[in-house]
């Protein structure tokens, strides 16, 4: 499985995004009014709210620990990561959850949205104005009708150790 | 049958059975180098295996085979089917012993004499002997009288061929079929007349197209011990447990659902789940299990070893060797085993007087025992030694900054104790080969602590020490207390809780507090606390303080010695958990230890009470590491010497280089004797002479007085002192002050001007000839030392004084030269090879043809010493070379070498 969802990463980062054609799917998803985007292979499961286990002196981004059939995963406050604030309302959120290195990752956002299949013609690089943090974190840009939607790279998404340094 | 033996077989049979295979591959494909070398990899297992097992006769033929095996592996034979025949034949011979080994738990009697002649014969000249083409024409069980036809010729040359290639070969006997208890000595008049010898022989020659692992004969089949027991991947087993574990997790689960529930209609089933679970895991950990005995198996030799070396009388006894644990836990507490058995040896344990001094029987004993005590191990480990010599921890803990006088005044024994565990703490009061270097103990502990387990230890003085090691059962599933802080819950692995308490304003227990610190009295000692909440971040509101002094629970955990509560919210029950690790992006918090799923569902974190004990307990666990940290950068920085300090009449102090002296004694008085007005003392069956660091020196009227015993080949003299004060690292600066009879010069060493004697000078007023008539008197030799580590020129220089050079030491092969422009002259050179600048064999070279130094010897001191260094050196003009440990062979090759000028 792992092995799999490893293979479209890479693709990716190749630029090629031609898996199945002239099109490519993603699970996205919203945070605030922002869309993004997740490769759907990379995605194991979508979850509705959680009962969540705080972590102690764990970092801020990591919202604690969960059970999902009898593995343990870490949930990441997406927003955090993306240094966005905190969410206003108090609807309850959802998660994407990813496999990364063979441990799994509850990704919390806002709302999960549909399976989007988007022309490769669409995509565009990160403008290079755009936030370092969101650059890092996102493999370029695809213009949809009213929106644009912004692709997650899951592996750099979750690498703690350069965005600790980052912030240092 | 021998544990040792059926394990043997069963790990060989499977060998063979492998080997069959392969060695039919290798006849197909001739050239595969991989299937080759795993074959020879085989053969030279059951080789080595036989060896150390004291099976010569298998050895022997295994021995032989590897050696065709080997030609064939480095090209120097063809792999054709006569060779593979031939091969295969001594696997046959291979698979025959270890069927009679089976049987009868011992190898038959008899030779193969004659397939190892044709194998070696065959590893040499790459032919096939005479015997087995002949024999292929039809098996020789049934016409051994067919292979009498082959000529006496050429049964002679073979038999030739293969004397001289096996100095053991005895005879060139006739295949012959082991059925016949007494084959016909077959009509060879060249033959030794031991050819008549009743036989046991080697199995008949299988014809060459029948190369299969088929066998000839009825004896050679299938092992039936290897039949008992199959191998499984640990890597099988491992996943195994894990599944199990999954399925304790989920009837926990299950089990919590239905409880409260009384007429639910799974209650039933579920209890048999429940069961069948239980059951299941315990099986599944019984085959990881394994007896602890495996980990004591060299124990006894160990022991016995040491019982001949340090003259003592050593009952080992072993209880309890077959209570079982985790093998993964075996592994880890093999060698912390080990270690403390031989420190009770050899600390523990007095030597025979010193045991019949203090009433004991001469043979002392060190007991194991071992003994499950609620899911957890018990390992004794005890002595009926001397006990610790309270007094010399105090002073070591005193000169180590450990503690301060003060402090000690308010420990008790058992805290003082405790010092033992401390990174670079021995009493070191005897130094041997052993043990008491100042290591040890500290890594025991760290060791067994790595694997959630504890040691405690028991020492009365005079009366022995006990040690108590504690470990789980098993890493996988532990028992944990679960705790509520902060509305969060916790595991606290059951291993580290001592006890519970809960402490109220009007209980006994109550929360006292040092400048805002909270501690508690329990049992009239002063236990530190530490509020889960504040050291996890968990602290939202500052009134906490005043609520936690109302009412709290307090976990009294213990990590090795240091206990400490832990103030939480609410205690719940204990529950066994799985433990998992953490994700990768927590790892760095040492808080945690891991994560595991709970009955109802939840993930919980899993407390690590060390880390929380490093966090909090700063000075009992990270000084100690503080310590340890400075001590490394130091030795880092610069090369040290171990030397030996030590006090004799006066209050100064004096130190010798702990390499020159071989043992530390302490002599009875009234055992001093006297010979010619010179005292003496009987050690080791000989005459000691003892000398005293002046003259005016007196020695106490009774009791026991410390010696340095100093040793040179056979003769052993004593230094008698007042007090053993220490054995320090330090680097050794020596200022020379050599206008006082028995002193080299003084140095500074740990912080103190300290006095540093002269062995040499005490050695001859022992022994006036120690030196050899032939230096006495005489004009010393010069010996020009070079060396670029400081710890070898500390180490040599004493060494060749002592032995009656005057030694000049330099740190390079410059320096060297210097002397040599200022006309400098030496008897001989000793010169390290490994130098930075200029290295050995330069140096040589460039002295080679000089006028002034050309003919003075020059000695390569190395630590290595193969034949091409050595050609090496006799061509730059070394005249000898000596390894740079041996410093026996350095003094007698310095002798020779100059003797021979």
């Amino acid at each position: 499985m792992s092995d799999k969802n490893a293979l479209v990463p890479s693709q990716e980062k190749g630029g090629a995004l031609d898996l199945g054609g002239d099109s490519q799917d993603f699970v996205t998803a919203n945070i605030g009014k922002q869309l993004f985007g997740i490769p759907v292979l990379t995605v194991q499961d979508v979850l509705g709210p959680q009962r969540i286990t705080r972590i102690p002196l764990s970092p801020p981004e990591v919202a604690g620990s969960l059970n999902l059939r009898g593995r343990i995963v870490t949930a990441i406050d997406v927003r955090k990561r993306l240094g966005l604030r905190d969410k206003e309302d108090n609807e309850p959120g959802m998660s994407i959850v990813v496999d990364e290195g063979g441990e799994l990752y509850s990704l919390m956002v806002d709302q999960v949205g549909e399976v989007l299949s988007v022309p490769k013609k669409a995509f565009e690089q990160n403008p290079a104005t755009l936030d370092p943090r969101w650059r890092e974190f996102s493999d370029g840009i695809f213009r949809l009708d009213k929106k644009l939607l912004v692709i997650l790279d899951v592996t750099r998404l979750l690498d703690f150790t350069s965005s600790v340094k980052q912030a240092g | 049958m021998d544990d040792l033996l059926s394990e043997f077989l069963t790990e060989t049979s499977e060998s063979l059975s492998t080997l069959d295979v392969e060695l039919v591959k290798l006849e197909q494909n001739p050239n595969d180098p991989d299937i080759l070398s795993n074959i020879f990899r085989l053969v030279h297992t059951i080789k080595g295996t036989c060896g150390f097992l004291g099976l010569p006769r298998l050895e022997a033929v295994a021995h032989a085979g590897e050696n065709v095996l080997g030609k064939i592996r480095d090209g120097e034979l063809v792999v054709t089917a006569d060779a593979v025949t031939l091969v295969l034949e001594s696997i046959d011979t291979i698979k025959y012993l270890l069927g009679e080994l089976e049987q009868n738990e011992a190898e038959p009697d008899g030779n193969d004499a004659e397939l190892i002649g044709r194998l070696n014969h065959f590893a040499d000249t790459g032919e096939i002997p005479g015997g087995a083409p002949a024999a292929e024409a039809a098996p020789a069980a049934e016409e051994p009288a067919e292979e009498v036809e082959m000529t006496d010729d050429e049964k002679l040359q073979a038999a030739f061929d293969a004397a001289e290639y096996d100095p053991d070969f005895e005879v060139p006997d006739e295949p012959a079929a082991a059925a016949e208890p007494e084959p016909e000595a077959p009509a060879k008049p060249a033959a030794p007349p031991a050819a008549a010898k009743s036989q046991e022989v080697a199995p008949a020659p299988k014809p060459a197209e029948k190369a299969k692992a088929e066998a000839p004969r009825g004896e050679t089949k299938e092992s039936s011990v290897a039949a008992q027991t199959i191998r499984v991947n640990v890597e099988l087993l491992e996943n195994l447990m894990t599944l199990v574990s999954e399925l304790v997790l989920t009837r926990n689960q299950l089990l919590q659902m239905v409880r409260g529930k009384d007429d639910s209609e799974f209650t039933v089933p579920l209890q048999r789940l429940s069961h069948i679970t239980t059951d299941l895991q315990e099986g599944v950990m019984k085959t990881r299990m394994q007896p602890i005995g495996n980990a004591w198996a060299k124990l006894p030799r160990i022991v016995r070893d040491l019982a001949l070396e340090m003259n003592k009388k050593i009952d080992l006894q072993m209880i309890g060797a077959d209570t079982e644990l985790d093998r993964q836990v075996l592994e880890l507490i093999k060698d912390p085993l080990t270690h403390m058995v031989r420190n009770s040896a050899d600390h523990g344990l007095e030597d025979i007087p010193g045991r019949r001094d203090a009433g004991k029987p001469e043979t002392g004993t060190v007991t194991l025992n071992a003994y499950h005590e609620g899911g957890h191990i018990i390992i004794e480990i005890s002595d009926d030694g001397r006990g610790l010599n309270l007094e010399r921890i105090k002073a070591k803990a005193i000169a180590n900054g450990l503690a301060t006088e003060s402090e000690l005044e308010g420990m008790g024994d058992q805290q003082i104790q405790q010092f033992i565990f401390k990174a670079g703490f021995s009493t070191a009061e005897k130094v041997t080969s052993v043990s008491g270097r100042g290591v040890g103990m500290d890594v025991v502990r760290t060791n067994i602590e790595k694997i959630g387990g504890t040691v405690e230890l028991k020492s009365v003085e005079g009366r022995g020490s006990t040690f108590i090691i504690k470990i789980p059962l098993t890493l996988a599933i532990v028992s944990a207390l679960i705790v509520e802080s902060g509305g969060e819950r916790f595991a606290i692995p059951q291993i580290s809780v001592l006890e519970l308490v809960r402490a109220s304003n009007n209980s006994e227990h109550s929360i006292e507090r040092i400048h805002d610190t909270p501690v508690l009295r329990l049992r009239n000692r002063l236990l530190p606390l530490v509020t889960l909440k504040k050291i996890l971040g968990l602290d939202s509101s500052e009134a906490t303080e005043e609520s936690v002094d109302e009412e709290a629970f307090i976990v009294v955990a213990q990590v090795g010695t240091y206990s400490f509560g832990i103030i939480v919210d609410r205690v719940f029950d204990t529950e066994e958990i799985v433990v998992k690790p953490v994700a990768p992006i927590l790892r760095d918090l040492s808080l945690f230890s891991g994560n595991t799923i709970l009955g109802d569902g939840s993930v919980i974190m899993i407390l690590d009470p060390n880390g929380i004990a490093t966090r909090t307990g700063e000075i009992t666990v990270g000084g100690s590491q503080g310590v340890e940290g400075k001590a490394k950068a130091d030795a880092s920085d610069r090369e040290t010497t171990s030397m030996l300090v030590f006090r004799a009449g006066g209050s100064e102090v004096r130190a010798v280089p702990l390499a020159l002296v071989a043992r530390l004694e302490e002599i009875d008085v009234e055992n001093i004797e006297h010979s010619n007005g010179r005292p003496l003392v009987q050690y080791r069956g000989k005459l000691m002479p003892l000398v005293f660091i002046d003259g005016s020196y007196q020695m106490k009227a009774e009791g026991r007085q410390p010696t340095l015993v100093f040793q040179d080949r056979e003769r052993t003299m004593g230094l008698v002192v007042d007090e053993i004060v220490d054995i320090v690292d330090d680097v050794l600066n020596v200022e020379l002050t050599a206008d006082q009879d028995g002193l080299v010069g003084s140095a500074v060493i740990d912080g103190k001007a300290t006095d540093l004697i002269d062995a040499g000078y005490y050695l001859e007023l022992a022994f006036s000839d120690w030196f050899g008539t032939e230096d006495n008197g005489g004009e010393k030799k010069r010996v020009l030392l070079i060396d670029d580590s400081p710890f070898f020129r500390n180490l040599l220089t004493p060494m060749l004084s002592v032995a009656g050079f005057n030694v000049t030491a330099v740190e390079n092969a410059e320096q060297a030269m210097d002397l040599k422009n200022r006309g400098v002259l030496f008897d001989a050179i000793i010169s390290d090879i490994e130098m930075p600048g200029m290295n050995g064999f330069e140096f040589a070279e460039a002295l080679q043809d000089d006028a002034a130094w050309g003919e003075v010897p020059i000695i390569a001191l190395s630590s290595h010493t193969s034949e091409e260094d050595f050609e090496r050196g006799r061509q730059v003009g070394f005249s000898d070379y000596v390894a740079k440990f041996d410093r026996d062979a350095l003094v007698s090759t310095l002798i020779q070498t100059l003797s021979s000028m």
